[in-house]
Formats: C-alpha cells, sequence, structure tokens
C-alpha cells in the first residue's frame, strides 16, 4: 500500500517519539510576524535561549501596516513599536526580514510563495492559522500558537500528534464565474467548520487538477476554516512551473533535481485515506455567507435559512446569526445592501485576483453608496499590477488602491468597518466583530462577486452583472 | 509542575463555535506581551460601545472568582492568536470544559497549562444547570481519574490521550524536552538538506 503525501513529508520530518505520545517534528520553513512573534522573542531572552537555524526563519510585517501610509514612524504608536521590536530582534538574530518599502514586503502568506521560500515536501509554520495557504505546493503547512513560534525560534522543531488524512476530490468542470474561493466555501458548507478537526485535507480531482497555483493557495488557505490542522494539494507540473526561476529556488540543473525530489512527495496512486469525499463541480454556484461562520454560506440564487426549517442544523446559531446580520429568515441574499467592498487579504490578494476583476470591472463604476479598496497582497503583487495598469483600471471603476497589508481581512490596522457597515469581502472570516466593528457585518464571496456587488451596490451575482455566459467560454 | 487535578467554580458561557476573535477581539492584540490581556477577555461579548456591561457571564456577582469556564461545541476556532488563551489564564481561568475543542487552540491552552476538557452535550448541559444553580460549589477536574466531581456526583469527561500524558507528567510546556535532543535535530536537518 502507498503513502499520502502527508505520511510522506511527516516521516521525512519526525525527529523522535515524545513520552507524551505526541512526535517532535523538524520545521523546513518558519515564518514570523509582528502580531503573534515578538513576544516569543521575549521569551527566548527569558530563557537565555537563541535562535537554532536562524536561515529558516523569514520575517514580514502585514497585520498592523496601514495600507495609506506606510511611513516611519508609522501613525499608531503601537504599531510602530510591534514593527520595531520585530525588526530588532530579527537584526539581533540573524533573521531575514521582508521589511515595508523593501520591495519584499507583503502578506506573510503571499511573500513566501513569491519568494519561492515555500517548496514541495517541507513542514512549514507560522503564527498564523492561514498558514495551511503554502500546502497548496504539497507542504504539511501549520498555524501555531506563540509559545510553539519560541519552541521552533529555539529549537526548529514542534511537538504534535500525527493527523488523520481526507481526500476531498473536487471532480467536473466549474462553471463561468465560479472560482476556487466558491470551491472551498462550499466545502466548508457542506463538512462544516469543525469537520476537520484531527484532519489533514487533500484537495484533489480535476477541478483542482486544472487550478492554477493561486487559485489552489485560496483553497488551502481557508483549510481552517473547515477545523482542518492544514490543507494541501500534490506538487505537479503546475507547482513547478510556478517555482522555476523564484528568487529562492534551485537554478538550471539544480531545478531539475529539486522537481525530481517534490514529485516524489506526491501523494501515490494506492495511497491509502482516512476518509474520502467526492464533490460535484456541477453543485458549486458563486457562493456567499449569510451569517457568522464561514459555512454559514449558501449559493447566490439560494434564500437565507430559517430557523425553524433547519435540518441538523444548530437552529439557536442561525437564529443568533439572523439576529447579528439584520438579515430575514427565507428572504433571497442577492439584493443585500452593502456599505464597503474589500478585495484583498491571504485569501485573495494575489496578481490572478486583480487581473480577474480589472477584466470584468473596466468600463464600470463602484455605486455611490459603497466605499471600495483593492490591497495588494505584497510589493510585488503591487508592482506587477501596476505594470499592466491594473491599478488604474480599479481607480477608474471607483476603488482605492492601497499599499499592501492584511487591511480590512482582521482590521488591526486602520482600515475598519464603522458601525453596523455590511461589507462584501474577499477574505477569510465573517466572525462577530472581526472587521473592526463589534457590530460590523462581513458577506464572505469571490473577488469578482465583491466587484459585481461593489457595482450594484448590493449583494449581486457576478455572472448577471458581468455577462458571463457559459457558451461565452 | 504536574497537573493532576484542578478545583474551582465553574462559569457556563453558552454557544457553539466560539471564535478566538470573539475570545479576544483583534484590537486588543496591539501589544508586544501577554501581560495586559485578562480584562479583555471577551470583551466585546461583555461590554457595549460605550463601556456599559451586558450583562455577560463573566461579569454576574454570581460567579466572580469562578476558574473553570464551560462552553460548547469547538471552542475556540479560528485564528491561532495564543492572546485568546493567555487573555483567559491572565483573567484567573484556570481550565475549559467544552463540548469539542479547536486545534490550534487546543494546543495553546496546553502548552499554557490550561487543562482543555472535553464532555458530551448530555453530561455538560447537567452539569452547566448544576453549576448555574449552585455558583459557589467548586467543581474538581480529575484528570487523572478522567473524571469531573461536582456536588458529590460523578461526571464523564475525556482529554486528548498526549496533552493528559503531558499535564501529569509536568510535560506540557515541550521546550525542555525538545531541546534535549539538539543532536537528533543536526541529523535530521543533516539528512533532509536543511543544516
Amino acid at each position: 500500500m502507498g503513502k499520502n503525501l502527508f505520511q510522506k513529508v511527516w516521516d521525512d520530518h519526525v525527529v523522535r517519539q515524545l513520552d507524551s505520545g505526541q512526535y517532535q517534528v523538524f520545521m523546513a520553513l518558519h515564518l514570523i510576524h509582528e502580531v503573534t512573534s515578538p513576544q516569543a522573542f521575549g521569551m527566548l531572552k527569558d530563557k537565555g535561549l537563541s535562535v537554532a537555524f536562524p536561515g529558516r526563519t523569514f520575517a514580514t510585517v502585514d497585520h498592523i501596516i496601514p495600507t495609506d501610509n506606510q511611513s516611519r514612524p508609522l501613525k499608531d504608536d503601537m504599531a510602530e513599536k510591534m514593527l520595531q521590536v520585530l525588526s530588532d530582534a530579527t537584526a539581533e538574530h540573524g533573521i531575514e526580514f521582508f521589511a515595508p518599502e523593501s520591495g519584499s514586503q507583503g502578506i506573510v502568506h503571499v511573500v513566501g510563495p513569491e519568494k519561492g521560500l515555500t517548496q514541495p515536501g517541507m513542514t512549514i509554520c507560522c503564527g498564523d492559522s492561514h498558514t495551511a495557504t503554502h500546502g497548496a505546493f504539497g507542504c504539511i503547512a501549520l498555524g501555531i500558537g506563540t509559545s510553539q513560534v519560541r519552541d521552533v525560534l529555539a529549537s526548529q522543531t514542534l511537538a504534535m500528534d500525527p493527523l488523520k488524512v481526507r481526500r476531498i476530490r473536487v471532480e467536473g468542470e466549474l462553471g463561468m464565474g465560479v472560482t476556487a474561493k466558491d470551491v472551498i466555501l462550499h466545502i466548508i458548507r457542506i463538512l462544516g467548520v469543525n469537520g476537520g478537526v484531527g484532519y489533514a485535507y487533500e484537495y484533489a480531482g480535476s477541478v483542482i487538477d486544472a487550478m492554477s497555483m493561486e487559485e489552489r493557495m485560496t483553497v488551502c488557505n481557508m483549510s481552517i476554516e473547515g477545523g482542518a490542522r492544514c490543507g494541501y494539494i500534490n506538487p505537479d507540473e503546475t507547482t513547478f512551473e510556478f517555482l522555476k526561476g523564484r528568487d529562492r529556488v534551485p537554478q538550471g540543473a539544480d531545478f531539475d533535481a529539486a522537481c525530481e525530489k517534490w514529485r516524489a512527495y506526491a501523494s501515490d496512486a494506492d495511497a491509502e485515506y482516512d476518509d474520502e469525499v467526492v464533490i460535484d463541480a456541477k453543485d458549486i454556484k458563486p457562493t456567499v455567507t449569510w451569517g457568522v461562520t464561514p459555512a454559514q454560506a449558501i449559493s447566490i440564487e439560494e434564500i437565507v435559512p430559517s430557523p425553524e426549517k433547519a435540518e441538523g442544523l444548530d437552529k439557536n446559531l442561525i437564529t443568533d446569526a439572523l439576529d447579528y446580520m439584520k438579515l430575514q429568515a427565507d428572504a433571497p441574499i442577492k439584493g443585500t445592501k452593502i456599505d464597503v467592498a474589500f478585495i484583498g487579504s491571504c485569501t485573495n490578494g494575489r496578481l490572478s485576483d486583480f487581473q480577474a476583476v480589472a477584466k470584468v470591472i473596466a468600463g464600470r463604476t463602484v455605486a455611490d453608496n459603497v466605499r471600495a479598496i483593492a490591497v495588494p497582497g505584497s510589493e510585488q503583487v503591487d508592482r506587477d499590477a501596476r505594470a499592466e495598469g491594473l491599478d488604474k483600471v480599479f481607480e477608474a471603476a471607483g476603488f482605492e488602491w492601497r499599499k499592501p497589508g492584511c487591511s480590512m481581512c482582521l482590521a488591526m490596522n486602520p482600515d475598519k468597518l464603522v458601525g453596523d457597515e455590511v461589507c462584501a469581502s474577499s477574505s477569510n472570516r465573517n466572525f462577530i466583530g472581526r472587521q473592526g466593528s463589534p457590530t460590523g457585518r462581513t458577506i464572505l464571496m469571490s473577488p469578482i462577486m465583491v466587484a459585481a456587488s461593489a457595482i450594484e451596490g448590493s449583494v449581486a451575482d457576478a455572472r448577471e452583472v458581468f455577462g458571463l455566459q457559459e457558451d461565452a467560454a | 509542575m504536574s497537573i493532576a487535578k484542578v478545583a474551582g467554580r465553574g462559569v457556563y458561557v453558552p454557544g457553539n463555535d466560539i471564535d478566538t476573535d470573539r475570545i479576544i477581539p483583534a484590537r486588543f492584540l496591539k501589544c508586544v506581551t501577554f501581560d495586559e490581556l485578562g480584562p479583555s477577555l471577551f470583551f466585546d461579548e461583555r461590554f457595549d460601545g460605550d463601556g456599559n456591561s451586558k450583562g455577560h457571564p463573566l461579569d454576574e456577582d454570581k460567579y466572580a472568582g469562578a476558574e473553570i469556564l464551560i462552553s460548547d461545541d469547538n471552542f475556540g476556532c479560528g485564528s491561532s492568536r495564543e492572546h485568546a488563551p493567555q487573555a483567559i489564564q491572565k483573567f484567573g481561568l484556570k481550565a475549559v470544559i467544552a463540548g469539542s475543542f479547536a486545534e490550534i487552540f487546543h494546543g495553546n491552552c496546553t502548552t499554557l497549562g490550561i487543562p482543555c476538557v472535553v464532555m458530551d452535550e448530555q453530561s455538560r448541559s447537567k452539569l452547566a444547570e448544576q453549576v448555574q444553580s449552585n455558583p459557589n460549589e467548586a467543581l474538581i477536574l480529575d484528570l487523572e481519574g478522567e473524571q469531573i466531581i461536582f456536588a458529590n456526583e460523578i461526571y464523564p469527561m475525556s482529554m486528548k490521550a498526549s496533552a493528559r500524558e503531558a499535564f501529569l507528567a509536568a510535560t506540557y510546556d515541550p521546550l525542555d524536552n525538545l531541546l534535549s535532543a539538539r543532536d537528533q535535530i543536526q541529523d535530521t536537518a543533516q539528512k533532509l538538506g536543511y543544516a
């Protein structure tokens, strides 16, 4: 019987089994940012420890960085302090820091792949739950807490339990206007926000095979929203093509040798899985959330659920979510008025996201009552987008084109909802208060759906707004 | 120091899928140490925009000084922020009982010495009810015997085996243990070309 990718990468990186029954696992790549990591350097200092493998940790700043004015010192004193502590600690310990305006700064899960730091067969960790993003390259990519950041800095290892693996096969062909974001929202809707607890998700099937690396990153990114500890996709020619020529990837003959090694990590044809789910691409429509968890999602064609008719669902959760969102049960989600449109984040802040939107918004205008912002995921994405003139297309349509950062995904920076504003958002979480206002409301969707909603001033179907027809493909 | 028993009064905060943004809203993550997080626990659930109490269980007089938090399914989902269990601990809570836990949160709690205890819905709702009517009575979490004792009654509970083992063996903070394998770590790094 063959092995799946999780088992192969795990076996390679296990240092030993611990007395508790957990395993000590070597981390090939450690990424850090200013919110969850500065405290870990303090913990090291308290224990008189140094960084074991400084060349395997890389830092960036993303959560607290303003997207309007990034000049130093930052206006917010505490944000400036967090940035300074990270900058000092990385300098002291010899860790490479992709600082603002270095040309390399950006959201940690955008920067790692674009620099080629993320490579197939690696174990990767970061004090950030969306680390699962890197699984798109065939990695075990784990979100960790600050004490674990300390563990990795000090030992380059983590104590962890092995995971079961669920293969999720998405088979068929996606319809026009249906994107990677819709695929993952649909998966979470079906399997639930805690369906993945104890599991790594392996995404497979013809739909995943046909996706670009950026689309695969969108899918893996939200694994955590389905409760999975991580999610991954087997490396293939698409993966190698993406990596070829990137900064930190072997070049020339070394690259070919690396590809051979990477290819061997892919799950064997006869690999065993603890569970398997098959999803028909035909069932996936443009999907939007209506509630306060990413699983509270419906297709744009459906009506908002009612607690009375909910079968097998928690009625209290539905009632509370409808109360918070101020939505009517049994009413269409389409047409729900929005105040803000946000395109960006580690889920959907890459070049192809902005390309896809630019293609459809050219010549159209954001509705008067909507504040719309587009936030590139990194300085590199910003440069590439500008080189293609995408910033001008967005600005002409009424979007503000911002500087790179996490922005309104979690509102630890000046980009926030005000009061009970409704935001059509390409980010990953619609939790209560997530976007910075304790009463703010988030509706998650794909970037082109955000664009369509921005233009209509209300939740809209991108297929209708932009005339995306099946036969036009 | 091993953690074999946790005793303290309980407080029930009902709800499934309580995420770490609710446990500690992102604006309180602007800090470079965890020291001041205690008062911010569940802040937006407890206080309105003007800072007035919304009557959250944590602020009810009868639960003042409670040390064991009881909640429902998928507690601690979402962000990996260790600020969430840090805030729980700094608030004065020593253990969490829930229907189930999100994994990153569970791992963070374990490392900090906060046992996460799982109870099925039936026993949990009975326990929550009992705690609500006898808020001055202390709960005893018996990690060794894998049971909860409250008002002379025994309730079944379970824990992740590796976490329970680590609490009993005082190895829930794994760092010293991890560092004791320095040579093996180097060997693994060499083998994988990471050295």
